[in-house]
């Protein structure tokens, strides 16, 4: 109850954006049952933000603890790479296998180089942001590389019980991390390590530990949304796979009200910040304004949410000065 | 002596690195391959030159590669679609990004909103206002655009100092010159070292942070000017991804990421390292381009690496200082709070 009501302007945004996309398009909110999974533009906002949705749910972890991931459209462009050019070979475990754990291997150095070498955030992850591209092109060999793979496929084009799987994997993928980091303590560090990483480790809390761990996950969700996309276009695209999505993940991290500085987040308005913003862009494209504007729109709503943040922020740390 | 080393550590590596690229290609010991090495690197370089003082004080602009997009299909359109002379454009074209930084660097200051994200919204906003401009490459043709690409000074042994590797070889004086002698200068390097501090001096913060990322966005629209010479015209797809090109450059000169230190000659030597990978892969040709970004991102590493061991020797003070800025942005004011 108390997170449906923390995130009531996000919900009332969402629903604002989806209204207006039904006012540009009469058929927007029509669904249709076909050859036994959903069709239509609502089920396409859900399908299309899949992939963002995933990025953000392991950027909205990095960002808690005051970090920031910039690699996760490298990722994953590599996750994709490693995904296509073994799908036709080898069994779909093994493939995912793979892919994912690269991705970990990925999310790792980053840990590594922000917990253990203590390099800002915007750095260590800049390093893989501009060598990742390489990386993934030296995988594919700078083709685009094209798979067959039914099973592999499917994680991009098929459906369980309707549902497209993208989205069930950012479902599941969800309850998962809700269920790592609010089933334990593991969420309490993470945002104590954001709050003051110094103050947490003098209360015991191994902040190593943590930060090594949320830019892992970062890297294993960076994978598998890499996976997803490599699956819906049946190909690998190392040089625009993922293009600029770190960007989007940010922004539904922000969206969602997280704080940049660290120190509070919920995974929920995430994934919906994630969803709002495909929902934007839909709705763009159905009104028949030129799809360029979406990047104008974006930057307005970065804005307007960081605006929308300031003020309180700024009563927040009044609050805090008046004891002293 | 540490301060200086990582621009000694570049400078030995850009030194090497010609020297072995000599060793295979003796083409590289002629005055040719200089001026090209200038010319590739100038529009990169005035980019850098910008980006060198938004991070010695202490904040970041994701924003100019977008603002040189931007600024080369403004170009094209006004020159050739809108019929307004060429130096008009450019005069226009300045302003409208010096207003466009300023107004970033206002956001930043009055609403204490961090760096990163006020410029990535700005990086947003002006590929955005570009695209809608236009979505297609534009050619310019103005008999200005024919006269300049033309213009050069002969360098002995064949090789040609363009008027673009002349403007950013300028452009560095000026900078190197405000950085280290004017008030301003001394202004930016104490902000990067602490705001709080900097404002307690009785340092106006706001108006200078304004003026940083003016000169930015200014020196953005500049290079956008330089590439549009270069081309010979405007497309909103150029120049993507160069704020981290900058950024990378800027590193590689030895300016620390946390602000307050570090200087336009290194980042003049990370510009050219940049441009030397690019040449010797161009040289090898079995090379592919891919292999310059994992090189670049290896020096990145290197050069990140080189500056944390430097900042650890120098005392432990001052890893103190780096450990808790390394994990978490703390904002001075809330440090206090």
């Amino acid at each position: 109850m108390r997170a449906l009501r923390a995130g009531a302007p996000q919900l009332l945004a969402f629903l604002a954006v989806l209204l207006a996309d039904r006012l540009v398009a009469p058929q927007f909110l029509d669904v249709h049952w076909q050859d036994g999974r959903l069709f239509g533009n609502l089920v396409d906002v859900f399908n299309r933000g899949a992939p963002v949705a995933l990025l953000s749910l392991g950027m909205v972890l990095v960002v808690a603890t005051g970090g920031i991931d910039l690699s996760v459209g490298a990722v994953m462009a590599i996750a994709g790479a490693v995904a296509a050019s073994l799908a036709d070979t080898q069994p779909l475990p093994v493939v995912l296998g793979a892919a994912l754990g690269t991705g970990l291997l990925c999310g790792l150095w980053n840990g590594l180089l922000v917990a253990v070498l203590r390099i800002q955030p915007i750095v260590a992850t800049l390093i893989l942001m501009v060598a990742g591209r390489g990386i993934a092109q030296l995988i594919t060999e700078g083709r685009i590389i094209t798979f067959a793979s039914p099973d592999l496929a499917f994680l991009g084009g098929g459906a369980l019980v309707g549902v497209p799987m993208p989205v069930v994997l950012v479902l599941g993928m969800l309850v998962l991390t809700l269920a790592l980091v609010r089933g334990t303590a593991l969420g309490l560090m993470i945002e104590a390590t954001g709050g003051n990483a110094r103050a947490s480790a003098l209360a015991g809390i191994d902040t190593r530990a943590v930060t090594l761990a949320v830019y892992a996950w970062s890297g294993l969700c960076a994978a598998l949304a890499g996976v997803v996309a490599a699956a819906d276009i049946l190909g690998a695209d190392a040089n625009n796979a993922g293009l600029w999505l770190e960007l989007d993940a940010i922004l539904a991290v922000v969206v969602a009200g997280s704080s940049l500085l660290g120190g509070r987040f919920s995974l929920w308005l995430a994934v919906l910040g994630a969803f709002l913003i495909q929902a934007m862009n839909t709705g763009i494209l159905l009104s028949g304004l030129p799809p360029e504007l979406n990047l104008v729109v974006k930057a307005a709503v970065v804005l307007a949410v960081l605006l929308l943040q300031s003020p309180r922020l700024a009563g927040l740390s009044l609050l805090l000065r008046k004891p002293s | 002596m540490s301060r200086n080393l990582p621009v000694l550590v570049a400078a030995l590596l850009f030194a090497a690195g010609y020297g072995l690229c000599a060793t295979q290609y003796p083409a590289f010991l002629t005055t040719r391959v200089v001026g090209n090495l200038l010319t590739d690197g100038a529009f990169l370089g005035i980019v850098a030159v910008g980006t060198t003082f938004v991070i010695i004080a202490g904040g970041i602009d994701l924003s100019v590669g977008s603002v040189v997009g931007f600024t080369t299909v403004f170009l094209a359109l006004a020159i050739e679609r809108w019929g307004i002379p060429p130096l008009a454009a450019f005069g226009i074209v300045l302003a409208a990004a010096g207003l466009f930084g300023a107004a970033m660097g206002a956001l930043i200051h009055v609403f204490d909103m961090p760096p990163f994200i006020v410029t990535l919204a700005g990086m947003f906003l002006a590929r955005g206002a570009g695209f809608l401009l236009s979505t297609e490459s534009v050619p310019i043709n103005a008999p200005l655009y024919g006269a300049v690409s033309d213009l050069s000074l002969s360098l002995p042994g064949g090789g040609r100092l363009t008027l673009t590797a002349g403007i950013m070889l300028g452009v560095f004086l000026v900078g190197g010159v405000v950085l280290r002698a004017t008030r301003f200068g001394a202004t930016v390097y104490a902000l990067g070292g602490s705001r709080q501090t900097t404002a307690l001096m009785g340092v106006r913060v706001g108006r200078n942070i304004v003026a940083v990322y003016a000169l930015s966005s200014l020196l953005a629209a500049l290079a956008g000017i330089v590439f549009s010479l270069d081309t010979a015209s405007g497309t909103p797809l150029s120049a993507v991804g160069v704020e981290l090109d900058a950024i990378a450059a800027v590193v590689i000169g030895g300016t620390l990421l946390s602000g307050g230190q570090g200087g336009l000659l290194g980042t003049f030597l990370g510009v050219m390292i940049g441009g030397l990978i690019q040449t010797a892969i161009t040289f090898d040709g079995t090379l592919s381009s891919w292999w310059s970004k994992i090189a670049t991102g290896l020096l990145l590493f290197a050069f990140i690496a080189l500056q944390q061991g430097s900042v650890a020797l120098a005392g432990r003070s001052g890893r103190r200082a780096r450990a808790s800025a390394g994990a978490t942005v703390v904002r001075p004011a809330e440090a206090r709070a």
